[in-house]
């Protein structure tokens, strides 16, 4: 500290200080000595301010990251992690899909140059991301009816979405679903666009809260913006039938609420594109105007590079432009431009008809991977536990995560006594599952259901 | 169907990149691209540095890289490295750890990320930004919350610094305000303080507990040193400040489009920049949940071999030459032209853009009869000249002076 306080020397304060300062040394008697070391004291004590950030404090972790630190931390050689929502293969390692590196020496290989992309992104992109959501030749496209613009993943679509939200719709609220993705409270936060919850998870049938998710939906005051997950809903992991979507469409519309979907997980959740876009084309049908944030971090396993896009389906082509227009005027002073890599990789897999089906193919057999997981899972539930208890709720979820009903004192059981991570909210993710771990989890989940609250003396919080 | 986006108005495009897409509409063989920043070849064509392919290969070819999420702040190494590279290896501010280093997306991130964070946790809610300075700044602050004031910095009678009007509006500024500064190669007008005059402007500052925001967005592209260019921002850091940094690769690894940059924020103790990095999470998290990978997975390739980082500063010195060599040939072109004024400032300036002095009615006549695309405050960049283009362009110049005079 030392050496700073020398160099500090030079503000204009000092010379009035040091000869005040000065005078009360007088008893230190002659030493000069004496009196400069002082001396250096008192400069140090005036010159030094302090940080303009002081009064800052340390942020509490992210509550899923934290689970991943945790995890790594434990040294025990059960451990299991089901706190990532990253997919992992059988032997619970990252993936990179085959057809990703394939095309990323394709890009190589041309010498793509690393020019600044358009505000709006990458153009064979977005082309490309519209008609994986609505199916090329679908009527929204062909009418360009749909802005399109790239977007920072799932994240950041959401956050250019909610921007425009609260500049074009000043005081329209979001309703999210209770339980949600628990950035999607942080996004609308920031952004400054109020929000308050519907109905969702039912702890009772470790399924579907419907009938209050319609009455929540129908009290919402009109013009509402209605937070909806496409497919596979995190982290629950239930969604609503092919029925119950007619429904929810019906009431939206009645209460002319606009809808905003997160779709996470198109072709990941059944393997699907076409079957895991239904929800969101049934909307389209209805000629509705609604948002879209699209992400390509699981279906394409491209997590880090941080590719998605935000979708405006409006009804004309006019609305559509001008829409389009201010969501580039969002983004341009948040990032100016999104980044090229991710898009491109997208662009050159759908636009090649080869990589395309690779693709397709790539993506059924890491949602199929998930799916046998849930099955052996609950086979094994089935045939140890004896209690009778209806673990069917494995099957009927779908996606990456599954809610299994523990609270968190049992989910703490599962960490403390079997070391397996997973979030306090009893959420598990499958893809971090193996087959060979199968039979492990089912005994600590019969274990923690059963005799966690008998175990753990501290009170229950529900 | 009556559409809830009625009220929904059509932008217009941005003014910068909007000079793109015009020059793009435009057939003429003899057009010239004096608008976006993004460095040319002599050939006019963009440029991939050899030494970023070269990282770019050995990532690709890596077997043992994922695509996993990376941390919120982004790759560790690249955080290290691109304060050591602002700062210098020496830096006191790194050995004790008072660094917070995010990675963000180039230097429009990296600065937005910095507003946002100094408007949640920093008491003054006023930034000062020089008169002119790019385009997109006032945007990103106010977007951020802060309020914008200016401070007098281009003075066109003399095109240079007006330096007695900086110091006076600084002086006027409330204790504690933000101030950006351009840590070198002004834009858009090229001219920046010298030494003696930033000691004045740090001296100025530290008395008024004005906290200083640098925008370092050309390092080692203005005087081909990485050093020299950095001297600005090392200069505050060493008298113990506190500041804040936002870093671009954009130019100098000419990384445009893979949006690679760093905010730092030099703080007074390590436990400040600990808490102070914690809450920069909250900020990044709702925006884009972690950046992205591959822009600084290349750059952390090659600022971590010591044979890359050479190769880089010799690519590097390369272009900054070009670019000098563009401002003497086109000096020397006017000069032969006997286009009236002192032409002076286009080797005075440094680094991609040079303010030309010429207005909105003469950028206008210069796009319409000679095809020459630039912003109307009358940049241009150097980047986008060749030896074959520069004779038009001062044929184009030497219209405008003397026609619309």
């Amino acid at each position: 500290m030392a050496s700073s306080m020398l160099s500090l020397g030079s503000t204009s304060l000092l010379p009035r200080e040091i000869n005040k300062d000065k005078l009360k040394l007088g008893t230190s008697g002659s030493n000069p000595f004496l009196k400069a070391k002082s001396f250096s004291r008192v400069t140090m004590t005036v010159a030094v301010k302090p940080s303009r950030f002081e009064g800052i404090t340390m942020a509490p972790p992210d509550p899923i990251l934290g689970v991943s630190e945790a995890f790594k931390a434990d040294t025990n050689e059960m451990k299991l992690n089901l706190g990532v929502g990253a997919y992992r293969t059988e032997e619970l390692q990252p993936y990179v899909l085959n057809v990703v590196k394939k095309a990323e020496n394709l890009m190589l290989e041309r010498g793509d140059n690393k020019e600044y992309l358009p505000i709006e992104g990458l153009a064979a992109f977005n082309k490309a991301t519209a008609e994986l959501l609505f199916g090329a030749g679908h009527p929204v496209i062909k009418e360009q009816r749909v802005a399109t613009i790239q977007g920072l993943s799932g994240t950041g679509s959401l956050r250019l979405a909610a921007a425009l939200i609260e500049r074009y719709f000043p005081g329209a609220k979001v309703v999210i679903s209770s339980p949600t993705w628990g950035n999607h409270k942080n996004i609308f936060n920031d952004a400054k666009v109020p929000w308050s919850e519907y109905r969702y998870y039912d702890p009772k049938t470790i399924g579907l809260d419907f009938e209050g998710m319609i009455a929540d939906i129908k009290e919402a005051p009109e013009g509402s913006f209605i937070l909806l997950h496409g497919c596979a809903h995190n982290p629950t992991g239930i969604d609503p039938t092919p029925e119950q979507w007619v429904k929810i469409a019906d009431v939206i519309q009645e209460k002319n609420h606009i809808p905003f979907f997160d779709v996470a997980y198109q072709g990941f959740a059944s393997g699907s594109l076409d079957e895991d876009a239904a929800s969101v084309r049934l909307f389209a049908e209805r000629g509705m105007e609604f948002f879209v944030a699209q992400s390509y971090s699981k279906n394409l396993g491209l997590y880090a590079e941080r590719i998605g896009a935000i979708n405006v389906v409006c009804s004309s082509a006019d609305a559509a432009t001008r829409v389009k227009s201010q969501l580039k005027r969002i983004a341009r002073p948040m990032y100016s431009n999104p980044p090229v890599h991710g898009a491109r990789i997208v662009a050159n897999v759908v636009g090649d008809a080869t990589m395309f089906s690779e693709w397709k193919a790539e993506m059924e057999m890491m949602a199929g991977r998930i799916k046998t997981v849930r099955q052996e899972l609950y086979d094994s539930l089935v045939s140890k536990d004896k209690s009778g208890k209806d673990w069917s709720f494995i099957l009927k979820q779908i996606g990456m995560f599954s809610f299994t009903g523990l609270n968190k004192t049992q989910s703490d059981n599962m960490t403390n006594k079997w070391h397996v991570y997973m979030t306090k909210d009893g959420r598990i993710s499958l893809a971090g599952l193996s087959l060979a771990k199968c039979e492990y989890l089912a005994d600590a989940i019969i274990d923690s259901y059963h005799n966690a609250l008998l175990y753990w003396e501290t009170p229950i919080e529900l | 169907m009556d559409s809830v986006f009625s009220n929904v108005a059509r932008a217009p495009e941005d003014p910068i990149l909007g000079v793109t897409v015009a020059y793009n509409n435009d057939p003429s063989p003899v057009k010239i691209n004096l608008g976006v920043g993004a460095y040319r070849t002599e050939e006019g064509k963009p440029l991939v540095l050899d030494v970023v392919r070269k990282a770019e290969q050995l990532l690709v070819n890596d077997p043992s890289r994922v695509k996993e999420y990376i941390p919120i702040v982004g790759i560790a190494d690249f955080n290290k490295l691109s304060a050591k590279l602002i700062l210098g290896a020496d830096s006191p501010a790194i050995k004790e750890n008072r660094v917070a280093t995010i990675q963000c997306l180039s230097g429009t991130g990296s600065l937005r990320v910095g507003a946002e964070f100094l408007k949640k946790h920093y008491h003054q809610g006023v930034i000062y930004i020089p008169k002119p300075t790019w385009g997109n700044h006032p945007k990103v602050f106010n977007l951020a919350g802060l309020s914008v004031e200016y401070f007098r910095y281009y003075d066109p009678a003399t095109r240079g610094l007006d330096f007695k009007g900086l110091l006076e509006d600084l002086g006027a500024a409330p204790s504690g305000a933000i101030v950006l500064l351009h840590a070198c190669a002004h834009n858009p007008t090229g001219v920046d303080p010298t030494s003696e005059q930033w000691e004045q402007i740090r001296q100025l500052m530290r008395s008024k507990s004005l906290l200083p925001f640098f925008d370092s967005a050309y390092q080692g592209f203005a005087s081909g040193s990485l050093d020299t260019d950095a001297q600005s921002v090392r200069t505050f850091v060493a008298d113990g400040g506190e500041c804040l940094i936002a870093q671009s690769y954009a130019k100098n690894m000419g990384l445009y489009g893979e949006r690679v940059g760093a905010l730092s924020i030099v703080c007074k103790s390590a436990d400040v920049a600990s808490k102070v990095e914690s809450q920069v999470k909250l900020v990044v998290r709702p925006m884009y949940s972690s950046p992205p990978i591959h822009g600084a997975s290349i750059v952390a390739t090659i600022l971590k071999s010591s044979d890359m980082y050479n190769n880089w500063t010799i690519e590097l010195k390369e272009m900054a030459d070009r670019i000098k060599s563009m401002r003497q040939q086109l000096f020397e072109a006017i000069q032969a032209r006997g286009t009236p004024g002192d032409w002076s400032h286009i080797i005075k300036q440094i680094g991609m853009f040079t303010f030309t002095g010429l207005n909105k009615e003469q950028v206008e006549f210069m796009t319409k009869e000679f095809h020459i695309y630039m912003t109307s405050d009358g940049r241009i960049s150097m980047a986008g000249l060749s030896s074959k283009t520069v004779p038009h362009l001062a044929d184009a110049m030497h219209a405008a002076v003397t026609r619309l005079g």
